[in-house]
């Protein structure tokens, strides 16, 4: 029964894993603003939370089973793959952070993240409705 | 360590920039300073910027590489009366751009701003996060 409670949530939980792992790489971006040759980072929102869904995240070691009485399991940390962004106007000094687009990046993301929290809150009011009932 | 690193990173930027400030402040004080400790005029510092990583984590923090003193020449100004002046009576002012230190001023000021902002999303989410199943 602990695993049907576990999968409910686990699907907002890896969201909320990669939203703050977006938002960590949001603030890089944000304060290296006025770094020479810093490139701005991000990563595919979409195909990052694919892979961690399926489970197959590059950041993901399994736990290796050597007799049949073992769990399987495997590290939640969820990573994703970095890319760089393409500017639109890089700067002289080869930085390629644009705060506008970072901005609002940021905002999106904490708005996101946010939602996510209250989607499992609204999950955990269901299942505690439904253990009350 | 999850959302707490976005303190971390965010907190690298204020004290880089609060260092680009101070930086400014000194070079707009002795804007006019002919002769400093040395003997010599004045010369205008600068601070350089390096991303540097936050334990290991994917963001990346920002930390004062290494503060420069601008190699362009000072300011020459004809003023014979002052005692620092050379034989055809011009005194080697300092090479401060006092226009382009007020536009640092303003780029430092704007982006600790910014990074003070981001802290302040990240304790929201991290308080949001804290009253989850509530």
């Amino acid at each position: 029964m602990a695993s049907k409670i576990d999968n409910a949530l686990s699907f907002q939980q890896q969201v909320l894993g990669l939203r703050a792992q977006r938002q960590q790489i949001l603030a890089g971006n944000i304060a290296n603003a006025d770094t020479p040759n810093y490139k701005a980072r991000d990563f595919d929102f979409s195909a990052a939370l694919k892979e961690a869904v399926a489970g197959r995240s590059s950041g993901n070691l399994a736990l290796s089973t050597t007799d049949a009485a073992h769990l399987p399991g495997s590290t939640q940390q969820s990573s994703a793959r970095l890319l760089y962004r393409n500017p639109a106007q890089p700067s002289a000094d080869g930085n390629t952070v644009e705060m506008d687009i970072e901005r609002a990046q940021f905002s999106e993301n904490a708005v996101q993240y946010e939602a996510s929290v209250a989607f499992i809150t609204a999950q955990i009011k269901l299942l505690t409705a439904a253990v009350q009932a | 360590m999850g959302m707490f690193s976005t303190f971390h990173i965010a907190g690298s930027a204020l004290s880089a920039q609060s260092m680009r400030l101070n930086a400014v402040a000194s070079n707009l004080a002795n804007a006019d300073s002919v002769v400093g400790a040395d003997g010599k005029p004045y010369r205008a510092k600068q601070v350089v910027f390096e991303a540097t990583p936050i334990n290991g984590e994917s963001g990346q923090g920002v930390r004062v590489k290494q503060i420069v003193e601008d190699a362009s020449p000072g300011r020459m100004s004809y003023d014979p009366r002052n005692p620092a002046a050379d034989d055809k009576g011009y005194v080697t002012m300092p090479n401060v751009s006092v226009v382009d230190e007020m536009v640092n001023m303003i780029s430092a000021s704007r982006s600790y701003q910014t990074n003070a902002e981001v802290m302040n999303t990240a304790k929201q989410l991290l308080l949001k996060t804290l009253t989850l199943g509530q």
